[in-house]
């Protein structure tokens, strides 16, 4: 079963899977949506800059915003219609807020424009592979929508190993396990494509063990492909939750850790998961942008839990609605799985490239009320970064800023593994979340102190020095005019004292004039 | 200070794996049934009045200092850790002892050992041993009073109830083992039953084993941890056996060491509370094994017959530079 692993990863926990909910029925495509709505806020913080106006006609593929840089992907629009209006909406996103979104009421006839221009996959070069993995506004799938072709970019080092991430540990979440069953052949052929153009000489696919269809489907296809698929080496991992985690995964499957503060790419590593494969696939062979995704609609809030191909911007209430609408209105919707997915209140939200999973559950009795950590260590035996968090919960509560980034605060990936355990019902992940921000804003709050005495330090450099440029230039002219650079100054002069002489009148004093 | 932005934790959705803090105290009560009934069995149910005198003083004081401090008493109240606390105290004191002894120790332990620090969570000290150490070193006659034998039943409401000064139960109140064995070495005299033999006469091994048997029920259960009984009790075990290896006659066998005294008691229901022990995997091996040295140490050649509160207490002390220096090297971090 766990063949070809090389390590492990520290804590982490069994989780009950839930996955047969969703994952029985095949992948259906969701309807088109009156409205498509395209929240602006890429992944660094900033709006991706507007590509329409309100009013414009657009086609399926139109660029309607960003597209500047490489952290910035192209967002286009993923039906025809016309763009209504920017609008505040709710983000779906952990640390939630608000911002800008383009507003497209679509027309229903759905036209697109023609594909990206197609590449020739035997001969492309790594630089044009990336290129187009840009252009086709391609992120990381598996959740944290980081832009693939940044992430490719970040190390210095060759990248040697590339692992494809089909372990999809979270309960209830589905969506890579379909694919993997459904589409096999795109993902092999796309990692056969990355690799060759990587030249990588490590080629992993990881799934878990509770995955064996989609594990029996890689190995089928696998076989059909032949003798070019033979480098890529297709390993099971324990369904321990979190071994789908990248840091989690590349130690079992590479026995390296990665170091903090760094992507694995610094270690010659890359690590991307099947649908960004799949999509990095489709995006060479048949120019395609990415403008839909697999998202799985599951819970026991939800009448008929599955796998739909959706359109980018689909609200969520939608899905709901296709998916045999609400058990009862009494619901609460997760965008993520129950552990690090993140709850909404409102249906109204669209589907984003980071969006996997809407998980409706029927609202389970009264929130149990934190009690005083007792210190039991219950945390600390399942943490996967091997971190203290009762330590780091208790820094955080006193606001000892420094003491939670000592114990290692950004290296917290939100995992919610203490936050199971914890016989005190304490929200831990809150906690870190809250300290992380808080210590991003102190942070931000020192550079642009820094920044502003920078500026006033310079200013009063400059002054000083213009004072001192003053000064010396007025000492210059004065010394000019007592050494007498000019004769005809002198003369003048002469001329001067000779005429006040003459008039018997007291020689002027040189202050005085 | 606290970005508006961040969304409340969501908990009711959310999975629980975990056995409430509750249940956590309710379980270390039940675990000490063995040990109690043990205790019966060899000096009478008296200990059950220590026991109910120590636990309605914990509540009352606890809800007490809570309506002080103004903090919801009742949840407090709930979560038992107060009742462990009681149990324990109730468990150490002489079971004859008059009722102000435990009374009073009840009251510093709650008050002094746990309230003024913030209450549960937050005492550096394991409550139930700084109200017993402060006992030990102001009671010193009352507290080390262990009656054998039958007691009428007159005689011990008078012991308890008027209990003072001048009184002195009926019963012949004999030295423990553990005494024997401290004035053995003192006197540098030979020890002719300090074996592990000699722990069941008293009854002492019947109730170590009834601890023994509740706290490896506890740890199967993981409500206490592993690391720090075992550390403890092999450490008390190896320097047992190097001193009764190389002098016999004067420093008994392990055996002796682990079934007299507090030994049981204390590894799994003392040294475990998670509040005040070190908490990182590697400092509660160093914790555990701390106090079985200081346990034989004191036993041996310290002032009092019984260590098992002082080492507990000591290490306690040394429990946050121990969280300081022994934090698990944290994922992708060198050191």
């Amino acid at each position: 079963m766990s063949a070809g692993l090389v390590g492990s990863f520290p804590g982490g926990l069994v989780l009950e899977g839930h996955k047969s909910l969703s994952n029985q029925t095949p992948i259906r495509p969701a309807g088109l949506p009156a409205r498509l709505i395209f929240p602006l806020r890429q992944r660094n913080g900033e709006d991706a800059p507007l590509r329409v106006s309100v009013g414009d006609h657009v086609l399926r593929g139109s660029l309607i915003a960003g597209g500047t840089h490489l952290m910035d992907p192209p967002i286009y629009a993923s039906s025809s219609g016309q763009v209504m209006a920017f609008e505040d909406h709710d983000l779906p996103h952990p640390y939630g807020g608000s911002n800008r979104c383009v507003v497209i009421e679509t027309d229903g006839q759905d036209e697109s424009l023609p594909p990206l221009p197609l590449m020739d996959a035997e001969t492309y070069s790594p630089e044009s592979l990336l290129q187009r993995i840009h252009e086709a506004g391609i992120v990381g799938l598996g959740g944290a929508a980081f832009p693939t072709a940044a992430k490719w970019l970040k190390g210095e080092a060759a990248i040697h190993t590339l692992i494809v991430n089909g372990a999809e540990c979270e309960p209830y979440i589905t969506c890579d396990d379909l694919l993997l069953r459904e589409r096999a052949d795109e993902v092999l052929r796309g990692t056969m494509l990355l690799s060759r153009c990587l030249d990588c000489s490590t080629i992993l696919i990881a799934v878990e063990s509770d995955m064996p269809e989609a594990h029996r489907a890689l190995l089928d296809t696998k076989t059909a492909l032949g003798a070019q698929a033979a480098a890529i080496k297709i390993v099971q991992v324990p369904a321990r939750y979190p071994a789908g985690g990248e840091r989690q995964l590349i130690p079992m499957l590479t026995g390296r850790e990665v170091p903090s503060g760094t992507v694995p790419a610094a270690i010659g590593i890359l690590c991307q998961n099947v649908a960004t494969v799949a999509a990095i696939y489709r995006s060479v062979i048949w120019g395609e942008r990415l403008d839909s995704r697999i998202v799985t609609v599951t819970g026991d809030g939800v009448k008929t839990p599955q796998n739909l191909e959706v359109r980018l911007g689909t609200p969520l209430g939608f899905l709901i609605e296709q998916c045999g609408d609400y058990v009862t209105p009494d619901r609460q919707i997760k965008l993520g799985g129950p552990m690090m997915g993140h709850p909404v209140t409102r249906d109204t939200l669209p589907v984003t490239r980071s969006v996997n999973t809407i998980l409706v559950t029927t609202t389970v009795g009264p929130t149990p009320t934190p009690q005083p950590c007792i210190r039991c260590g219950a945390c600390v035996d399942v943490c996967p970064t091997r971190l203290l968090p009762q330590q780091l919960y208790w820094h955080a509560q006193a606001r000892q800023l420094q003491a939670t980034l000592d114990q290692h605060l950004f290296d917290c990936i939100e995992c919610g593994c203490c936050d199971v355990v914890c016989p005190s019902h304490i929200s831990l992940v809150h906690e870190f979340r809250q300290a992380k921000q808080t210590a991003l804003a102190r942070q931000q709050a020192n550079e642009r102190a820094a920044h502003a005495r920078q500026r006033f330090e310079a200013r009063q450099a400059r002054k000083l020095r213009e004072q001192q440029d003053r000064e010396t230039a007025a000492q210059q002219r004065k010394s000019s005019l007592s050494q007498g650079a000019s004769p005809k100054i002198q003369e003048a002069l002469e001329r001067a004292r000779q005429k006040r002489a003459s008039r018997h009148l007291p020689p002027a004093s040189e202050d005085a004039s | 200070m606290t970005p508006d932005f961040l969304p409340p934790p969501d908990s009711s959705s959310r999975l629980m794996l975990t056995t409430p803090t509750k249940t956590v105290m309710v379980s270390v009560i039940m675990a000490l049934m063995t040990g109690i009934m043990a205790q019966i069995w060899h000096g009478g149910p008296w200990v059950l009045i220590q026991c109910g005198l120590a636990a309605i003083t914990a509540l009352t004081a606890e809800a007490t200092a809570l309506i002080l401090r103004g903090r919801p008493a009742l949840p407090a109240l709930m979560d038992g850790s107060a009742m462990v606390t009681a149990f324990l105290l109730g468990l150490s004191v002489p079971c004859l002892a008059p009722w102000w002894i435990i009374t009073l120790g009840t009251l510093f332990a709650i008050l002094l050992g746990k309230q003024v620090y913030g209450g549960l969570g937050h005492n550096p000290f394991n409550p139930a041993m700084v109200g017993y150490t402060i006992l030990l070193i102001s009671f010193p006659r009352q507290m080390t009073d262990w009656p054998v034998g039958h007691i009428p039943l007159d005689a011990v409401f008078r012991a308890i109830l008027q209990g003072g000064e001048n009184f002195r139960p009926d019963a012949v109140a004999m030295a423990t083992p553990l005494d024997a064995l401290r004035t053995g070495i003192f006197m540098r005299q030979t020890l002719p039953e300090a074996s592990w033999t000699s722990a069941f006469v008293q009854g002492d091994g019947w109730i170590n084993l009834g601890y023994l048997l509740g706290g490896l029920w506890l740890v199967k259960r993981k409500l206490a941890d592993w690391r720090i009984p075992l550390s403890y009790l092999g450490a008390l075990t190896g320097f047992a056996l190097i001193f009764h290896w190389a002098d016999a006659a004067r420093y008994p066998d392990p055996g002796f060491h682990l079934l007299n005294g507090a030994t049981m008691l204390g590894a799994f229901f003392i040294a475990t509370d998670p509040v005040s022990a070190a908490t990182t995997p590697r400092g509660r091996w160093i914790y555990g094994a701390g106090i079985g040295v200081l346990v034989y140490v004191i036993r041996t050649w310290g002032g009092y017959p019984d260590g098992v509160a002082f080492a507990v207490l000591l290490m306690n002390l040394s429990a946050p530079t121990l969280d300081h220096f022994t934090r698990p090297r944290a994922y992708g971090h060198s050191r």
